[in-house]
């Protein structure tokens, strides 16, 4: 339990009669990277805002780095950075500024330029927040949930608009807290981004976990997609299998060929990727079509 | 506690600091009612009875703005923004937060009317405030209930957008018939009757008293616990309906 950053047994959330979160369990381990993955609607947001304090929960026990988020303790906040989906800031304030403000709120925080480097806005330091283009703001909101030097980190979304670049570069930054030894809560849209970053997804889909595992494991996990054979037969055109046994396939595949006189051009195997999965398992989600709550 | 105090001084330095970086909010909230007190103070020029009725006029406007319209506007922008959600998700006392953000607002109205009393001294003959007292209580008094009422306002207004409207839509009304710029005494009587259910009405009586007239606090009193009375309604519905977040929908 000692290394338990989060720990979430049957969550609910209910707006009216509106069941958004539908008893949920996970646990993120310290030093974790964790990513909560579904379609708008899911609960996501919800279940991310209930561990920072935001919502409070209609049944279920929470704690996170051992303390209960919905009593909103003050060392908690302390402890935790969060970068939120959308967050507006002063228009007129300095990045340098924002970043040495907030800082001074936290009991023990980083140095201020540290923070800056690290996030990549040595050259905007003195730039107004109303000037910064909208990956400039993204990567002030995370110097800004940097700045206490927390514990564990919530990160709502935060490569969303982003160019490949750009994104690449935060994806550094992100891999470098889990470096420090710190926990982060990731939530995306991007199914490359939490194959890239996260140690274990969850899918939500409508107000339940579908799945949960880490993302190289969950594409062989039982009821998920198979491997898929693609070659090109004699005419040119492709060919494509799916298998859950792609050795038995392949060497039939083979042998017929060798038999014919024929090659398998273009033969690719792929496995199935967490995009495939994730597709699978959201597929006629009820609620794709709801904003996010 | 201590800490609550210093991280309440730094909010309220950094706002002031944000303040005089934007210029449209120091135009609004600082230089127009300056600009009407001159604009009016020249065409009243030797209409000492009139003089007499516009500054403390002009300052109770001033009271109104600075705490009242500027609040409903701010607590908006920063609701809508999602400044507020920010800073609750940091270990910052909400408290501490809220009074930087006050602080900045009441800065404003001690200003203001700082200006205009020299002004009044210096320019329109209605000489020094006969009771600095009295106009330290119904400037106190008055900053207390507008302030709570603009972040009380603040929850009614769905969004940032329609703010100048729904702001405007008091603030215009509430200044013409309460006797800023001619002496409420001459209006109609339904519009008398308006302004006196009004707390602007009786600030101004109160500033008058203090500043021209002369009349004690005591003669005033009951101006004084009208405007007590809707602070009270306005620290209700400021507390009671206050959100750190945007509604949807």
């Amino acid at each position: 339990m000692a290394d338990l950053t989060i720990d979430v047994r049957r969550l609910r959330k209910t707006y009216g009669d509106f069941e958004a979160v539908r008893g949920i369990d996970f646990e993120v381990r310290r030093g974790e990277v964790f990513g909560l993955l579904g379609p708008n609607g899911a609960g996501k947001t919800t279940t991310v805002e209930i561990l920072e304090g935001y919502r409070s929960r209609s049944d279920g026990e929470v704690s996170v780095l051992g303390m209960d988020p919905g009593r909103r303790p003050r060392e908690l906040r302390a402890r935790v950075g969060i970068v939120l989906q959308s967050t507006g800031l002063y228009r007129h304030i300095k990045v340098r500024e924002a970043v040495a403000h907030f800082a001074a709120m936290y009991p023990h925080p980083r140095a201020v330029d540290e923070v800056i480097s690290v996030c990549g806005l040595e050259g905007k330091q003195d730039a107004l927040a109303r000037t910064l283009s909208g990956g400039q703001l993204r990567r002030l909101d995370l110097a800004l949930a940097l700045v206490g030097d927390p514990e564990l980190i919530f990160l709502d979304e935060p490569t969303t608009g982003f160019d490949p670049a750009a994104r690449r570069q935060a994806w550094d930054t992100i891999r470098s807290l889990k470096d420090l030894g710190k926990t982060v809560l990731l939530t995306t849209h991007y199914l490359d981004e939490a194959q890239a970053l996260a140690d274990r997804v969850a899918i939500i889909k409508d107000g339940r976990i579908v799945i949960e595992g880490a993302p190289r494991d969950l594409g062989a996990s039982a009821g998920g997609p198979r491997y898929r054979v693609i070659y090109r037969n004699g005419d040119g055109g492709f060919v494509e299998h799916e298998t859950e046994d792609p050795t038995t396939l392949l060497h039939e595949l083979t042998g017929e060929a060798l038999a014919r006189g024929e090659r398998l051009e273009g033969l690719t195997v792929t496995r199935p990727t967490l995009e495939d999965v994730y597709l699978e398992l959201t597929a006629g989600s009820a609620s794709e079509e709801r904003t996010d709550r | 506690m201590t800490d609550v105090v210093t991280l309440a001084w730094r909010q309220y330095r950094l706002e002031r600091k944000l303040f005089w970086r934007n210029p449209s909010a120091a135009f609004f909230n600082f230089l127009l009612p300056l600009l009407f007190l001159a604009f009016f103070g020249a065409i009243l020029h030797g209409n000492q009875h009139d003089l007499n009725v516009i500054v403390p006029g002009i300052a109770g406007m001033s009271v109104m703005s600075t705490t009242f319209t500027a609040l409903a506007f701010n607590m908006t922008f920063l609701r809508e923004q999602g400044v507020l959600k920010r800073i609750r998700g940091t270990p910052m006392p909400g408290i501490s937060y809220l009074l930087g953000v006050a602080g900045n607002a009441v800065t404003n109205t001690a200003l203001q009317i700082i200006i205009i009393t020299v002004a009044g001294r210096l320019f329109f003959n209605t000489g020094w405030p006969r009771d600095w007292g009295e106009l330290a209580v119904f400037v106190a008094a008055g900053v207390l209930c507008f302030a709570s009422l603009g972040v009380a306002f603040s929850h009614v207004i769905p969004n940032f957008d329609s703010a100048p409207a729904y702001v405007n839509a008091v603030f215009l009304p509430v200044i013409f018939i309460s006797g800023v710029f001619y002496d409420a005494a001459r209006a109609p009587g339904f519009i008398k009757g308006v302004a006196q259910a009004l707390p602007l009405k009786h600030l101004i009586d109160g500033l008058s008293g203090a500043m021209v007239k002369g009349t004690s606090l005591g003669a005033n009193i009951s101006a004084l616990g009208v405007i007590a009375a809707w602070a009270a309604l306005g620290v209700l519905f400021a507390v009671r309906g206050f959100s750190w977040e945007q509604h949807r929908g």
